[in-house]
């Protein structure tokens, strides 16, 4: 379980992050939604502790992240995978020694042991065979899975996920949103999703936190996101045509 | 103010490039693979400039050096003093510069922008050692090796064009090349090199690893890698000149 109390960051004269507190809870898929701009990313990237954050606490699993040093927190983030927006898969790595990196600098694996989770990994995936492709050979769909194989390498007891269906098709979408669940469920994680994707939203969101203007605004689960009167987020929500018909055909 | 912020920020970063890269095993590899990226992948464009500017260097110290009174032989003493006191180490440097500095500053800056560093720093390796300490300790290794070939191939060239021009007698070109040889002047060449392939990487490093933004700002992050480590070696230059040779 992740827990962050009274967050707060500026970028300037730009309060980004407004008193925001919020728990995660494992084994859930804990979904933060809110429009672009709204504080979505940087609220990830503080948890994760890649923005310092101005005031507030974060706490994983009762160990006080916030007030860690930077080597402690270098060895909470041992527990932690991301899927960053765009993959951040490096460039000059196959898929192969991408997922292998962190078991390479972080483990003191045998060969054979490390050949054998990126196997397990790129299988959880659905990419058997990729083993060999550099990453400007990969399609989005596949960047993303490669980008989750080498994010559940390590055994993370945290997942994050940065807008992990931005540019894919609705298929493909639908596909690594059902991964992602199925991770979360089968070890026990607790992951965050940043998105503002509907039908992620009404998928796998266990729950849901609606940012708004940097304010943790509305929090609930994907049945009260359909029936809320909470008028920002109804504003979110049913701004798409398709959701707008889906509330009016259940009321 | 913007400069010592800047210079205050730049002896930041280098705190961080000198930490621990983590892996010894990996760090091993990666150096080996930077040694060739930065050092022998540059060696044909230094072989090239040292050959020709050799040759350039013999002409025109022949031409200035043309009265009755002055002995041939000082044409060859001349080519040897520009060459290794300043050529060698200083414009080679230079010219690595504007070839090894945007390729650091461009590469850093791509992984910055495309969330690499991000996502190393979230494996909870230190980005800015693993990815920089390597490069840096390449570039002071192999840069002084660069510049020995550089400065030999010129002298070599200098004496090819001497033989087939015949503007002064080739012994005289040769003899020259040995008058009054001081040791020193090479200590001289490595010292420069040396602390030029530091401040070559760790300022494009610097630039590279503040990359904010996407392909506009990694190219404006490579020119000022360029810009500002050229006037950074020339300031130093200046400076350690004073210092070695006064």
């Amino acid at each position: 379980m992740i827990e962050a109390r009274h967050l707060q960051k500026t970028f300037g004269d730009h309060h980004v992050l407004n008193d925001i507190s919020c728990t995660f809870e494992a084994g859930k898929t804990n979904l933060i939604i809110g429009q672009s701009g709204s504080g979505k990313t940087v609220l990830m990237k503080s948890l994760v502790g890649l923005h310092d954050i101005d005031s507030g606490e974060i706490e994983y699993d009762g160990r006080l992240f916030s007030s860690m040093t930077i080597k402690d927190k270098r060895l909470i983030r041992h527990e932690i995978g991301m899927l960053f927006q765009g993959g951040a898969l490096f460039d000059s790595m196959n898929v192969r020694d991408n997922i292998m990196f962190p078991l390479n600098m972080l483990t003191e694996q045998t060969i054979e042991e490390k050949m054998e989770r990126v196997d397990f990994c790129l299988q959880r995936v659905n990419l058997e065979n990729a083993h060999l492709l550099m990453p400007s050979e990969l399609s989005g769909g596949m960047t993303k899975r490669v980008a989750i194989a080498r994010a559940i390498a390590l055994n993370p007891n945290y997942l994050f996920c940065d807008e992990p269906n931005s540019g894919l098709d609705p298929r493909t979408a639908g596909l690594i949103d059902e991964l992602i669940q199925e991770i979360t469920q089968e070890y026990h994680i607790t992951t965050i999703i940043n998105t503002h994707d509907m039908n992620s939203v009404l998928n796998i969101g266990d729950t849901i936190s609606f940012i708004y203007q940097g304010k943790l605004w509305w929090k609930g689960t994907k049945e009260e996101v359909m029936t809320t009167d909470n008028q920002e987020l109804n504003d979110f929500v049913f701004s798409m045509e398709l959701t707008k018909r889906l509330k009016n055909s259940r009321v | 103010m913007k400069l010592i912020r800047g210079i205050g920020l730049y002896m930041q970063m280098l705190r961080r490039f000198f930490s621990n890269p983590g892996q010894k095993r990996i760090f091993r590899n990666r150096m080996i693979n930077e040694l060739y990226i930065l050092g022998v992948q540059s060696l044909p464009i230094i072989l090239i400039i040292s050959a020709f500017i050799g040759g350039v260097s013999v002409i025109q110290t022949s031409f200035n050096v043309d009265g009755p009174l002055t002995p041939k032989i000082m044409v060859g003493f001349v080519t040897r003093q520009i060459i290794i006191l300043e050529f060698a180490p200083t414009m080679l440097c230079l010219i690595l510069a504007g070839k090894v500095g945007s390729l650091i500053a461009s590469e850093i800056g791509t992984m910055k922008v495309t969330e690499q560093v991000d996502a190393l720093e979230l494996m909870g390796i230190n980005s800015a050692a693993y990815l920089m300490l390597p490069k840096i300790l390449a570039a002071m290794f192999f840069f002084p090796v660069l510049i020995v070939l550089g400065a030999g191939v010129s002298l070599i060239s200098g004496y090819f064009v001497v033989a087939f021009s015949q503007i002064i007698p080739l012994q005289d070109y040769v003899e020259g090349l040995m008058l009054d040889f001081r040791p020193f002047t090479l200590t001289y060449m490595m010292v420069k090199t040396i602390v030029f392939a530091f401040l070559i990487t760790t300022i494009s490093g610097f630039f590279g690893y503040n990359t904010r933004g996407g392909a506009l700002e990694v190219g404006q992050a490579s020119t000022k890698a360029v810009v500002n480590s050229s006037i950074a070696i020339i300031v130093i230059n200046l400076v350690l000149t004073q210092l070695m040779l006064v």
